[in-house]
């Protein structure tokens, strides 16, 4: 996402050139705090340590939506079922008022952004069980589900299409309304980290990546932009 | 001319040492990059069950057992089918079928393991999960896509040995009055007998390193599993899921399981060209060396049959 913002920026400003280097939430962190990097990324809240030292600025965010197969009766789960499912203590959606069918959990592999936001959102107080499928990005997962009367798995709002069946999560359905009102929880943020003394030119990027062109991006990628209230409050 | 032939010399051997090199670079960064690791956490916490990179526990068990598991079933699947596939083709089949038969197995070793692990999330995983039970995505799943995935490895090499077995063996033994199916289990099959088992023992290679396909059908959950419907997660399904977003001592911890799975790689193949180097002079390593080269992802040419008498 980043380098689509950046090479849509230099294509708009010759004079500046953005590059984006990967290597997960944490080196993000470090190159900011380090001074490596101008605005480090993150996709993970910071610390309090950390938030001493950097300021942050939500630049886009993903939704993950519950989803099971279409043909799963349920239309919606708490929160606290959930982790249940999660932690292996189901062994049939009829715990949870479905059918009499064995449940075959999937999550994402250890390091992903999306498996950590929903074990700090969902698991608060149990571990995914180690018998948990798991995949490697959003759309495998669909796949599997899409394959599996019995699956439920989670994945980013933005890949949710009609060959799985997104689940409401305490009632409140996984869309950007619901989002932005803070009814539906499980959304992570994905943030620009920026020290205090701040150059003009990460300044101007960070206006441009929260502007109408940088949310349009972040939108035709699948993210949510941020809330419209939070970009009003930054300029 | 002289100086023409020295420089085309030299050209080749540089070549031929580039592919040494590569090899010695791999060992060295592989080492370099996770070693450390398995000196830092120890080698208790390394060869446990209990793999949780970020909270710091780096077990590979659980996936060395699911590697050894995985493979195994293979071979039950793949050696049977492959070593009579083999005899129908070398010994019993007339030259049309033979024409038809060699190129198919040819294109069984041409298709991209993804097309194989597509297929079985569509065919495989649902029939096992309607007809057998659980979740489909199992240690049985990978078994039988790598079973079919090894058998041109083993038909290539297991054909080539068959051929190697001398006329006069045969001659001998329908001159002695056995019919042709007595000639070919009872003299035929135990002549080839260590050329087969270096062709088996590449499988064994293949079906190890084979990483794309068993992502997609082995469901990958880290334990040990306790039946073949269960999920279970190889060593290369481990890396190839990790690696995209790992950092630290989480990817050193892969690299360390990189290094379990190349010593495992190696010793194949030191074992590989043992047996079949038992077999004697005759025998055609140009194949040999094909088929080893291509151990991981890529594909097997099968080796052309090289007969001596």
């Amino acid at each position: 996402m980043a380098e689509k913002w950046a090479s849509a920026y230099e294509r708009q400003h010759p004079a500046v050139a953005v590059t984006v280097q990967g290597g997960g939430s944490t080196a993000g962190v470090r190159a900011a705090l380090s001074g490596a990097a101008q605005i480090g990324l993150s996709s993970r809240a910071l610390t309090m340590d950390e938030s001493g030292q950097l300021r942050s600025v939500v630049v886009a965010r993903d939704g993950i939506a519950l989803v099971v197969h279409p043909t799963n009766p349920l239309s919606g789960l708490a929160r606290r079922q959930v982790e249940r499912i999660y932690a292996g203590a189901f062994r049939s959606w009829s715990s949870v008022g479905g059918h009499d069918l064995r449940v075959t959990a999937i999550t994402r592999e250890e390091g992903s952004g999306t498996r950590a936001a929903f074990e700090s959102l969902v698991m608060s107080k149990s571990q995914i069980a180690k018998s948990t499928l798991v995949q490697d990005s959003s759309g495998a997962v669909r796949q599997m589900v899409s394959n599996d009367p019995a699956a439920i798995g989670y994945i980013s709002i933005g890949l949710v299409d009609h060959s799985v069946k997104a689940l409401r999560l305490d009632g409140a359905a996984p869309t950007e309304v619901a989002i932005d009102a803070g009814q539906y929880p499980l959304v992570r943020p994905f943030l620009f980290l920026l020290p205090p003394a701040k150059s003009q030119q990460s300044a101007d990027f960070v206006a441009w990546v929260t502007g109408p062109q940088g949310r349009a991006l972040a939108r035709s990628e699948g993210l949510l932009p941020p809330s419209e209230e939070a970009s009003r409050a930054l300029r | 001319m002289r100086f023409a032939d020295r420089f085309v010399e030299h050209v080749l051997r540089m070549l031929a040492f580039s592919s040494i090199m590569t090899l010695l670079a791999i060992t060295f960064f592989i080492l370099r990059e996770g070693a450390p690791l398995l000196f830092e956490v120890g080698l208790g916490n390394f060869l446990s069950t209990d793999w949780h990179p970020t909270a710091g526990r780096y077990g590979i068990a659980a996936m060395l057992v699911g590697s050894i598991a995985v493979t195994a079933g293979a071979l039950a699947i793949g050696v049977p089918l492959g070593i009579a596939c083999a005899i129908v083709l070398g010994e019993m089949s007339p030259p049309w079928l033979r024409l038809i038969l060699k190129p198919t197995i040819e294109i069984l070793a041409g298709i991209p393991s993804v097309v194989y692990g597509f297929m079985g999330i569509v065919v495989v995983l649902p029939w096992i999960r309607q007809h057998l039970g659980g979740p489909g995505a199992s240690g049985l799943a990978g078994a039988i896509i790598l079973g079919v995935m090894i058998l041109p490895t083993i038909i290539a090499i297991s054909l080539d040995a068959l051929r190697a077995v001398p006329r006069s063996y045969r001659e001998g033994s329908l001159a002695m009055g056995a019919t042709d199916w007595q000639t070919i289990w009872r003299v035929v099959l135990p002549a080839a007998r260590s050329g087969i088992l270096a062709g088996v023992i590449l499988g064994v290679g293949r079906a190890i390193g084979e990483t794309m396909a068993v992502v997609m059908v082995t469901g990958n959950a880290v334990q040990v599993p306790h039946s073949p419907l269960d999920p279970l997660r190889t060593l290369t399904a481990n890396l190839a899921l990790e690696m995209a977003y790992a950092a630290d001592d989480h990817r050193a911890a892969l690299f360390a399981t990189a290094i379990v799975l190349f010593l495992g790689i190696v010793v194949l193949n030191a074992l590989a060209g043992l047996v079949r180097g038992r077999q004697g002079r005759h025998r055609s390593w140009s194949s040999l060396s094909r088929a080893t080269s291509s151990g991981r992802a890529s594909v097997p040419a099968p080796a052309p049959s090289m007969v001596s008498r």
